[in-house]
C-alpha cells in the first residue's frame, strides 16, 4: 500500500484505482461507525478519495504508512464536513517548531508503526482495554465521556488507556 | 520511557518540556475527539514537544489499524468514476490551512503554529484586558471551548483558585510556580476540581499561557472569594 500511495503521488492512476478499491470502502465504513449515515459516507469518502490524489506527495513513507496517513485524511475530512470546525495541527516549517534533540544510538530513529503488526497486537489487547480504544477511534467518544459512559471513574480509564498502549509497544517489539 | 527521563533531565540546556500531556489527551487528539480549542492546545504544546509528538504519532498508526481493521462497506457503484472525473479539475483547490501574520525575517516568534494563525497579532500588539492586579488576558474566537491568552506580571501571584470542569495550561513566555510544580516554556498543566491551586509567575519576564476552560473557576482563597462575583477568568 505505501508504494502504491508513492505512486499515485507521481500522478499514477491505475495505483490510484488499486488504493481506490482498498481504501474507499474502509473509509466509508469508518464514516459510518462514526455516525454518518449512507450517503453522507459515500459524499465524505469521495472527498477523501479526492484530497489522498492531491494532497499524495506529502505521504512520507518513513513517517507513517499507508493505513495510517490515510487514516489521518479521513478523520480530518470528517472533523471538516461534520463538526463545521478545524483541526489545528503543528507545522514543522514553523521556525518556532522544536525538532527531535540529537540524541545518539538507537534512539536516534523513530522507527514507523508497521499497520499490520499494530493490527495484531491490538487483537492480542485484553477485551477490556480494546475496548476501550474502540469506543476513542470507532465512536467518537473522548476519554472524558468514556469515563461517563461506562460508569468508569477518570483515572480508571486513563490508567486503563496507560496500560493499553504500554501493552500495545510491548507486544510491536516481541514482533520486531 | 528513556526519552522521558532524557527530557526531563535536560531541560534548560535543550528547552524541551518536562510537563507532558497524558495519554488520555494525545489518544482523543489523535482520534479526532477533542474541540478545536482543545485541539488548538494540544497541536501547539506537540509543536514544542517532541517527545509528546512521537506518541501522538503511535496513536495516529493505532488510527491507521483500525481504519485497516473495519470491514468493508460496499461504495456506491459509480464512486470510482465520479472520484476520478474529479481528479484534474483545476478550479477545485485544497484550501489554505490556516493563513499566519508576517513574521521579522531570522526571528524565532514566541507563539509557535498553529496558535500563531488564530492571533491577530504579535503578543505585544493584541488588545489585552486587564483582570485583576498583575493579570491580563485576551480572549480567542474558537470552536468548543473558552479559549484565552493570560499574560501575568513578573513576580505576580493569582489568587488561589479551584476549577470546575477542566482547565488546560500552556506555557508559552516566562514561567511560573504552583503547588504541583515549576512551568517553562512549551510546558502543560492539566487541572480539574481535585486541584487547588495558587500560581506565581517568574521573575524578569511576563509570564504567557494559553488556557481553555470548559467551566467558570471557583475561587478558593480569602480573597478569592471576596473576588468571585467579580472576577471572570
Amino acid at each position: 500500500m505505501d508504494n502504491l500511495l508513492v505512486a499515485v503521488a507521481g500522478g499514477d492512476r491505475s495505483a490510484f484505482v488499486e488504493l481506490f478499491e482498498h481504501f474507499a470502502p474502509r473509509v466509508k465504513s469508518y464514516l459510518m461507525r462514526l455516525g454518518c449515515d449512507m450517503s453522507a459516507a459515500e459524499e465524505i469518502g469521495q472527498e477523501v478519495m479526492v484530497t489522498v490524489w492531491r494532497r499524495a506527495e506529502t505521504f512520507d513513507r518513513r513517517q507513517a504508512s499507508a493505513s495510517t496517513w490515510m487514516f489521518t485524511i479521513a478523520r480530518n475530512k470528517r472533523i471538516d464536513a461534520v463538526r463545521r470546525e478545524r483541526r489545528p495541527e503543528f507545522d514543522p516549517t514553523d521556525p518556532a517548531f522544536m525538532p527531535e534533540p540529537e540524541i545518539g544510538g538507537d534512539m536516534a530513529v523513530q522507527a514507523k508503526q508497521e499497520t499490520a503488526t499494530v493490527v495484531e497486537a491490538i487483537a492480542e489487547l485484553p477485551e477490556e482495554q480494546g475496548y476501550l480504544l474502540r469506543m476513542a477511534y470507532y465512536d467518537d467518544k473522548p476519554h472524558s465521556v468514556i469515563a461517563a459512559e461506562t460508569g468508569l471513574p477518570l483515572g480508571t480509564v486513563k490508567s486503563r488507556l496507560r496500560l493499553a498502549l504500554t501493552k500495545l509497544r510491548k507486544i510491536m517489539k516481541e514482533h520486531e | 520511557m528513556a526519552t522521558a527521563h532524557k527530557a526531563a533531565a535536560s531541560r534548560g540546556g535543550d528547552g524541551l518540556p518536562s510537563h507532558h500531556l497524558d495519554d488520555a489527551f494525545l489518544l482523543d487528539y489523535a482520534a479526532g475527539n477533542t474541540s478545536e480549542a482543545v485541539s488548538l492546545l494540544i497541536a501547539t504544546h506537540l509543536a514544542l514537544c517532541p517527545e509528546c509528538r512521537a506518541r501522538a504519532e503511535e496513536l495516529e498508526a493505532l488510527g491507521g489499524a483500525m481504519l485497516e481493521s473495519l470491514a468493508p462497506t460496499a461504495v456506491d457503484h459509480d464512486a470510482l468514476s465520479a472520484v476520478l472525473a474529479r481528479l484534474d479539475a483545476s478550479d477545485e483547490v485544497e484550501p489554505a490551512v490556516l493563513t499566519l501574520p508576517a513574521n521579522d525575517e531570522g526571528q524565532v516568534p514566541s507563539i509557535p503554529m498553529p496558535l500563531r494563525g488564530y492571533l491577530k497579532a504579535e503578543p505585544d500588539a493584541l488588545a489585552w484586558q486587564p483582570v485583576i492586579r498583575g493579570l491580563e488576558e485576551y480572549e480567542l474566537d474558537v470552536g468548543g471551548a473558552k479559549t484565552k491568552l493570560l499574560r501575568i506580571k513578573p513576580g505576580a501571584s493569582m489568587p488561589q483558585h479551584t476549577h470546575e470542569g477542566r482547565e488546560l495550561t500552556l506555557v508559552l513566555e516566562g514561567s511560573y510556580d504552583d503547588e504541583i510544580g515549576h512551568f517553562g516554556r512549551g510546558d502543560v498543566a492539566i487541572l480539574d476540581d481535585d486541584h487547588d491551586h495558587r500560581p506565581i509567575a517568574g521573575p524578569g519576564q511576563d509570564c504567557i499561557c494559553l488556557t481553555v476552560i470548559d467551566a467558570p473557576l471557583r475561587l478558593t482563597g480569602r480573597f478569592g472569594r471576596f473576588l468571585n462575583p467579580f472576577v471572570k477568568f
